[in-house]
Formats: C-alpha cells, structure tokens, sequence
C-alpha cells in the first residue's frame, strides 16, 4: 500500500505553529487526509514535542497520545505541532519559550491561552481543525479570542495519555474548529474509553449536531456577569442567550456561591499538581543536559534553573509551598474542599437547568503586555475555571463583537452532556448564520 | 528503673513476584538482562505517560493483609511522594500514604524466652520500586553514575510493624517468619537478589529513636541493631544523649554511619496521585483463598509425622525445605519421618550452610535413598554423613552423581556386625573371626595400659577402646554392638 501524504505548507504569520509537518502522511476514515493541527503538550510519535519549554527542546516522544492514535486511525493528517504557553500555564501564549503566538483577528492582540497556536492556527485558515488542551480554560479561552468553537470535555472522556501533565486532575484534550459541526466531529473521533487512561471512561461520542433546543432550560449565574465582567462583552453575551430563547430556551437566574474560592481553589490545586508533575524534567533522561560535574542535585537545579521560564518557576514554587508539611491542610486539602462545593454548586444548578450560559472571557482579547502581573492574568481565568473544577463539559462559540474583537459565549452542560452543549452551541451557530 | 529495655520496630519493603510490573506490561524478570531492557514510556516516567494499576499485585497484597490478618481498608488511595533522586525516573514515587491498603494485623515468631510471640502490625501499603543506581567507582568519589531503569516499577509491599521486638534476634527471626509466610503464599522469592529491604527502628527505652535504612539482607538486620544496640547502651552510659536521627548500614563494615543532615530533611509533600482511582477492593478478600501457613503446617508436621517442636519450626520456616521433607518421606512416612527429621534440619542444613548452597544441591530422592540405608542398618550414622558428603560434593562439581548404594560400596563402609557377619557363622568350626571381634581382641592386646585403668575403675577407659575399635573398623561397626561385645569381652578375662 502506498502511503498517502499532503503537503502541508502554511503562511505561518502568526507563529501559530512550533512545528510544521511539511509532509503529512494520513490514512482513511472519518477525517481521510484532514489536517489537523495538535498543540505541542500532545505526544507525537517521531514529531519533537516540546511543550513550548526550552527544557524539553530536542524531546522526540517514542509514542502517540491516545488522541493522535486515533486521529490517524480516522485518517486524519497531523499537520504540525501548536505554540502556547510553556506547559499549558498562561492565559494569553505569550509564556512560549519560542515567541508569542499572535492573534488573526488583530496582530496586535494575544490569541488567549495556552492553546493560542491551535486557536490561531484554526482562526487563520490554516488547518480545518485542532487539538488544545483545557486546565483552566485553555481551550476556551483562545477559542473565545480568536473567534472560533472550541469544546473542553467532560473530565474523562477523552483519554490523556501522552497528553504531557500540567494538572492531571483538571485537564481534558478538546477539539477545536471554525463550526459546531467540525468540532462534534472531532469529538467524534477522539472520545472514548482507553485503558491506558485510568481516569477515562467508557462514554463514547456519537452524536450529530441537532439544533433543536425548544424547551431547554438554561441558568443564567449573576456571577458570570458581576465586577470584573466587561460590560460590553456581558451585553453581547446577553443578547446571544436571547437568540437561544427566541429558538424556545427559557432562562433562569442562578448562583454559584463558591466561585468566591474557585480561583483560589483552582490555582492551589493545579500549581501543586504541577509541582509534582514537573519535577521529572531533571536532565536526565531527555532534553538538554546540564554540562557540569557537580553533585547530581546541583545539577538538577541548574538543568530546572535555565530551562524552565519564570511563570513556570513561580507556579512550581506556589504548588511546591501548597503541598508542603504544615501548610498542605492550609492550602491544598482546603483547595479540595472548596474544589468540592463548586462541583456541588453546579449539580445543584443542573438539577433544574439542562445549560448554564455566560461569558467564556471577561474581556475582549488583550493587547500584548496589557497584562503584566501574574495576579490580574490569573483573575482573568475566573469564568472558565469552575467548568474544571466540577468536571464538566463546557464550550465557547463566538457571539458578537466588542470593539471589532470575538466574544465567546460559553456554554457548561451536566457531565457526560457533551452533546447537549454542543447542540445548544450548535443552534445559535445556525440561527446568526445570516 | 527499667531503663535498657530495647525496642525494635521494622518497615519492611518485599518485591511482589508478579509477571508485569505495579503499572505497566513491562516484565519483571530483569535481573540476568542488560540494563534499561526491561523499561516502556511509563516505567521511564516519560512525559504523557499514565500509570495503570496491575491487578494481580493488589491481588498479592491482599494475599499477604489476609495471611496476617489485617483489615483490608474500604477505600485506600495512591499517592505520590516527591523527591528528587537520579533513579526516581518520575521525581515522585507512586505509594500509599494516609489511606494505606491494609491496617492492623500481627505475625506470629517465637520469642527470646522461646514461646510464641505476637508482632503487631501497623499498616501494609503497596507502591513502586525506583530504578537503581550503579557507582562507577565508589559512591563518595565515584566518577560518575549510571542509571538502571529496570527495577523502576518493580511491585513492592511495604510492611510496617509495631515497636514489639525487644532484640535483635528478635527482628531477625520475625524476618524469617515473614520470609516464610510470603513464599508460602506464592507472593514473594526470597532468592532473587535485592528482593527484600529493611528500615529498622532501634531505641532503648527512654532514649531516642534511630532510624536505619535501606538494609538489603536479614543477617544484616540482626548485624545492625547489635551494633545500634551497643552503640547507644554506650552513649547511654557515658552519659550522652541518643540522637533521633537516620543512619545508614555499611555491610561490609558491619557498622552504622549517620546520614547527612540533608538526607534527613526531606518533606516528600504527598498528596493523592490523581492519575489514579482510589482502590475499592475489600470486597476481594473472601474470594481469595490462602494456602496452609507456617503455624499450621508446623502443627501438622508434629502430629502427623512426630516431628520435635524445634525440628518442626526449622522445617517449615522455609518452604522449600518443608516441601523437601515431605518428598523425602513421602514413600515410606512411617520409617523415615523420624530419621528424616533430624538429618533434615540438623545434618543436612549444616552441610549445606557449610557450603553455602541451596537445598537445589539435593534432590529429595536421593537423599531419601540415602536414608533408607540408614534406616535398614545398612550403615551407621557416622558414614551416613560421609556418604551424604559425597553425595554433594559430586553435584557441587558437576560430576555424574552415584547413587547412595553406589557411594557406600566404593567407599567399602557397609555396616559391619559381629553376629550378621558371614565370620559369625564359622566360629564354632574355625578359627577366623568376624572383623569385629577380631578388632577387639587386637585393640585389648595393643591397649593394655587402658585395659588396666577400665579394670582399676576408670570407666572413661572404656569409651577409649571403642574409638580404637571403631578406628579400626573404619565407623563401619554397629556401635550397640561393638559396646555390648567389648564390655562382654573386658569382663572374661578378669
């Protein structure tokens, strides 16, 4: 059989991508000869996959992550590997180690994060669709940036092997595409149950895009739309929910009390993950070794010392402090707890709403440099972060406009009602379509 | 006061001898192969990589919780413990930490007044073994160091006691009767190099705790808490505190040595490893059946083959020697069982420690054989162990190994007696005597100072003229009969 191959050979202005598949081989399926764009924390087999850190530059992984397994058993083609923020930690792709990623819409903007180089990459043309990853938002928020859909699953659903850990608990590989139709399908091919994955679940997706949404109920939480919410972007947000109640939704007002603490929660819980997870890039077994005949922990420290930028540094230092002995009941058990009343607060919610809806941002993209201490960028994660703390599935589909720049609607479902999400985006995708 | 009471408590680290690894399908039987042969994308702890959990150990583990009686917990939980080390592939070992597997529990040893004992224990957990280290060099000055990967993964079970062992030899023979236990359940192999480590913890009552680590043998465990047990009682005396703190066996050296201060600060930070479900499997224990243990096959060997309580406890505190005996009486239980027992435990483990071999040296037919000889007054006790000697020796080398019977016609040591002896039934008509008597009657002549001193009332004497008989006889003559025949002779000619 002769291996089939497109020549995949994009105007990467952007710098949407690390690395470009010029040659991509592809088999036959559901995605025959598709090229699809995958963010570089995803393990590619033969592909350097460097989780835009220096410390992890020259990795070429020996296997595929579940998700391209898959991918290329639908025939699709892996197009190349995405820019984003080092390890998935960041809010606008400007933490790369290799350069920002820029945002189609207006050059001068960031394209959100960490999955920027994917969101770009689909916003610009230059692939049908891609893969992000989503710990806090990071599929979300860039789809909401750059103007076009992106799913983060139900925790489980898609499986994360080869999927390189930031923060194992919270995070989902999503797919990503310019239509609700391209994203479900996407999803088609990725969910479902893998072994490998202990966390994943048997619960495949098989679902088309139905918009038909009469009778759907949906909750409107005041605190998606408080302080710290653009007025701008909360008005066209409200004016797409009223879209979905011309098509027969009916809406009702709702709280979700903990997202006080989600923040909070949020950043313990992920940055200890983090910690951990990313104490094994020590020089030994891959990535640039440190040239040095010190003591093997003087070593590790300068092999971590250049390798890792500063966000990384600074969030391996907060989860390192979390989780150690005197402060892990202070921070990180408290993290759970109220890690555990947001997931409460949301089966509370979806017990009389089938969606809840609101802003994915709260804001328009950023200007570059507009956000400059961690603390401001952190706060801007506050309306995606409770969707990973509960588990469950969210989508961000634009909306409207501010100032000629995409706001993202976002829709939260029950877990495991990825479809119904999908439909509710589905149906205001085709009732603006014109 | 009641100061210099010891008190030794022990974690104990046991490779499970599953097929697989704890979270891989990587095979576990690395030790004859390269290094770094025996490693996938998980147990190298490459990015992306998930752990999955190998049933059959959890299986194992249970094996062990329920043989010791300890409660399986409803819900026990991984978790990682953080630290860096070059062997760590992960920079944090997969273990369990606040929610172990199974809590409470005791075993059973025979305590230094010589009755039986309960050890409490406090928790067994399972986790993953690192890789490994290999100094080129020594450690302190070394070159450089290589890393092996092929342990990395190994399933472990870590047993933690009480602090209920009041010495040393205490702790060593708790060892062995955990060693037991664990092969008895067809969980562990004692022989496989590195397969068991020992944490100790030593103090003397009213003192500071020492914790000594990562201890590779059981004789070392004993070797450690005597020198530990001495170290303090020393400090004690002179007046000094006991540090609490952790120190490092030397084998070689047979000494303990104070860990640097680094190595005692570590704060692993455990939290739940969340690439993981918490484990739910207290609902396993009944289906698992458990074969007959230590106790009760010592009880069995008393009463069904009349074993000694010591011969007892020596045979079946090793599996293979327990299932050595009963292969060697298995033909004939009624007239070996008490032959076998003493040249089990006692000849036969002394001539192999002696050679430092394994029980592999013998088969159990050949030594039944040899057994029957003895048994049928073939030979005496004192060529059984020639023959037996032998025996080993020529498997040792490699050579073609005869057969007992073989062994004792070359060696020309049948039993000799006086009355069975074909000489015997000439007496009446000739003058040639069986070789025994015959031996008599020259040792009598040539020891004539004896002679006197056996008739003068030193009764020592005696034993005197048997070695020479028996000397003469080259151990051949029936020693009942060679007493009865010399104490018959000495007295005719008074």
């Amino acid at each position: 059989m002769a291996a089939r191959q497109i020549t995949f050979e994009p105007d990467d202005r952007y710098h949407a991508f690390l690395t470009v598949c010029r040659k991509a081989p592809h088999g036959d399926g559901k995605l025959t000869s598709v090229a699809i764009a995958v963010k570089d924390n995803i393990s590619t087999q033969g592909i350097e996959t460097t989780c835009a850190s220096k410390i992890l530059k020259g990795y070429i992984p020996p296997y595929d992550a579940h998700a391209v397994t898959l991918l290329k058993g639908a025939g699709a083609a892996i197009a190349g590997k995405t820019n984003m923020d080092e390890f998935g930690m960041g809010t606008t792709t400007e933490n790369s180690a290799y350069g920002p990623t820029l945002n189609p819409c207006d050059p001068a903007r960031v394209p959100g994060g960490s999955s920027g180089g994917s969101a770009a990459a689909v916003a610009a043309g230059m692939v049908r669709m891609a893969l992000g990853t989503d710990t806090g938002g990071s599929i979300r928020c860039p789809a909401a940036f750059c103007g076009i859909i992106g799913l983060k699953p139900t925790y489980g659903r898609v499986s994360r092997y080869g999927l390189i850990a930031y923060a194992n608990s919270l995070e989902q590989i999503g797919p990503m595409a310019r239509t609700v139709s391209d994203v479900s399908l996407l999803m088609s091919v990725i969910a479902g149950h893998d072994r490998r994955d202990s966390t994943s679940y048997d619960r495949p997706y098989t679902h088309m895009p139905s918009a038909e949404i009469r009778g759907l109920k949906i909750g409107i939480p005041q605190e998606y739309f408080g302080a710290g919410v653009d007025p701008k972007v909360a008005g066209v947000v409200r004016k797409a929910i009223g879209r979905l109640e011309e098509l027969g939704a009916t809406t009702l007002p709702c709280n979700i009390p903990s997202m006080e603490y989600a923040l909070a929660a949020y950043y313990v819980t992920c940055t200890s993950e983090a910690s951990s997870n990313l104490a094994r890039f020590d020089g030994v077994r891959y990535g640039p070794a440190a040239d040095t005949k010190k003591p093997w922990h003087d070593a590790f420290r300068e092999v971590r010392r250049a390798g890792f930028g500063t966000e990384i540094r600074r969030r391996i230092m907060l989860g390192t402090f979390a989780l150690s002995s005197g402060y892990y009941g202070k921070y990180y058990a408290k993290a759970q707890v109220a890690r555990e009343n947001v997931r409460k607060d949301f089966a509370r919610i979806l017990d009389n709403v089938d969606v809840i809806c609101g802003p994915t941002m709260p804001t328009i993209a950023f200007r570059f440099g507009e956000k400059s201490d961690p603390l401001s960028m952190y706060l801007s994660d506050i309306l995606t972060v409770p969707v990973n703390l509960a588990g469950i599935p969210a989508i961000s589909v634009p909306c409207g406009k501010v100032d000629g720049m995409p706001v993202g609607l976002q829709v939260m479902g029950r877990p495991f009602e990825d479809e119904r999400v999908i439909d509710t985006a589905f149906a205001y995708e085709q009732a603006v379509k014109g | 006061m009641t100061g210099g009471e010891i008190i030794v408590g022990l974690e104990v680290h046991c490779q499970l001898d599953t097929k697989s690894k704890l979270f891989c399908g990587c095979s576990t039987d690395y030790r004859d192969d390269g290094p770094n042969t025996h490693v996938c994308p998980i147990c190298l702890g490459l990015p992306g990589s998930m752990p999955v959990l190998n049933r059959r150990a959890i299986e194992y583990a249970i094996r062990v919780a329920k043989a010791l009686d300890c409660t399986v917990i409803q819900e026990s939980e991984f978790s990682r413990k953080n630290y860096f080390y070059p062997d760590l592939d992960k920079a944090y070992q997969i273990t369990q930490y606040d929610k172990p597997l199974a809590e409470g529990g005791y075993l059973e040893i025979e305590g230094d007044d010589g009755r039986e004992r309960r050890v409490q224990l406090t928790r067994i957990h399972v986790e993953e073994d690192p890789g490994r280290l290999v100094h080129m060099g020594n450690a302190e000055r070394g070159r450089y160091s290589l890393v092996d990967y092929n342990r990395a993964g190994i399933p472990l079970i870590e047993i933690v006691t009480e602090p209920d062992m009041r010495s040393p030899k205490e702790a060593r023979r708790f060892l062995n009767k955990l060693r037991a236990t664990l092969e008895y359940l067809a969980v562990f192999d004692s022989e496989k190099e590195g397969s068991l480590r020992v944490d100790a913890n030593i103090s003397i009552k009213g003192s500071e705790r020492v914790e000594i680590k990562n201890i590779t043998s059981y004789k070392g465990v004993e070797k450690a808490l005597t020198f530990e047990v001495t170290r303090q009682k020393n400090l004690i005396r002179r007046g000094h505190a006991v540090n609490r703190e952790t120190r490092h066996f030397l084998e070689a050296r047979g000494i303990t040595q104070s860990a640097r201060s680094k190595e005692q600060e570590h704060d692993y930070r455990y939290f739940p490893e969340p690439d993981l479900r918490p484990l739910h499997v207290q609902s396993w224990v009944p289906d698992i059946t458990l074969p007959e243990l230590p106790d009760a096959r010592r009880e069995r060997f008393m009463a069904q083959y009349g074993c000694s309580l010591n011969h007892a406890r020596t045979l079946t505190g090793d599996l293979r020697l327990a299932n050595f005996f009963e292969t060697v009486v298995a033909g004939d239980p009624k007239g070996l069982s008490s032959l076998a027992a003493t040249w089990t435990a006692d000849t036969l483990i002394g001539e192999l420690n002696y050679r430092d071999v394994s029980l592999d040296a013998l088969d159990a037919a050949s030594f039944s054989a040899l057994l029957t000889l003895l048994k049928n007054g073939t030979i005496t006790d004192k060529s059984g162990i020639e023959v037996l000697r032998v025996m080993l020796d020529q498997r040792l080398r490699g050579e073609p190994a005869d057969t007992p019977n073989a062994i004792v016609d070359r060696m020309g040591v049948r039993k000799i007696t006086a009355t069975l002896h074909p000489a015997h039934k000439s007496i009446p008509s000739g003058n040639v005597p069986d070789p025994v008597t015959a031996a008599i009657s020259d040792v009598l002549k040539e020891q004539q100072k004896a002679v006197e001193d056996y008739r003068g009332g030193k009764k020592e004497a005696f034993n005197f003229l048997v070695g020479q008989v028996m000397k003469k006889t080259r151990g051949c003559a029936d020693p009942a009969e060679l007493n009865r025949l010399l104490a018959e002779e000495l007295k005719k000619e008074t």
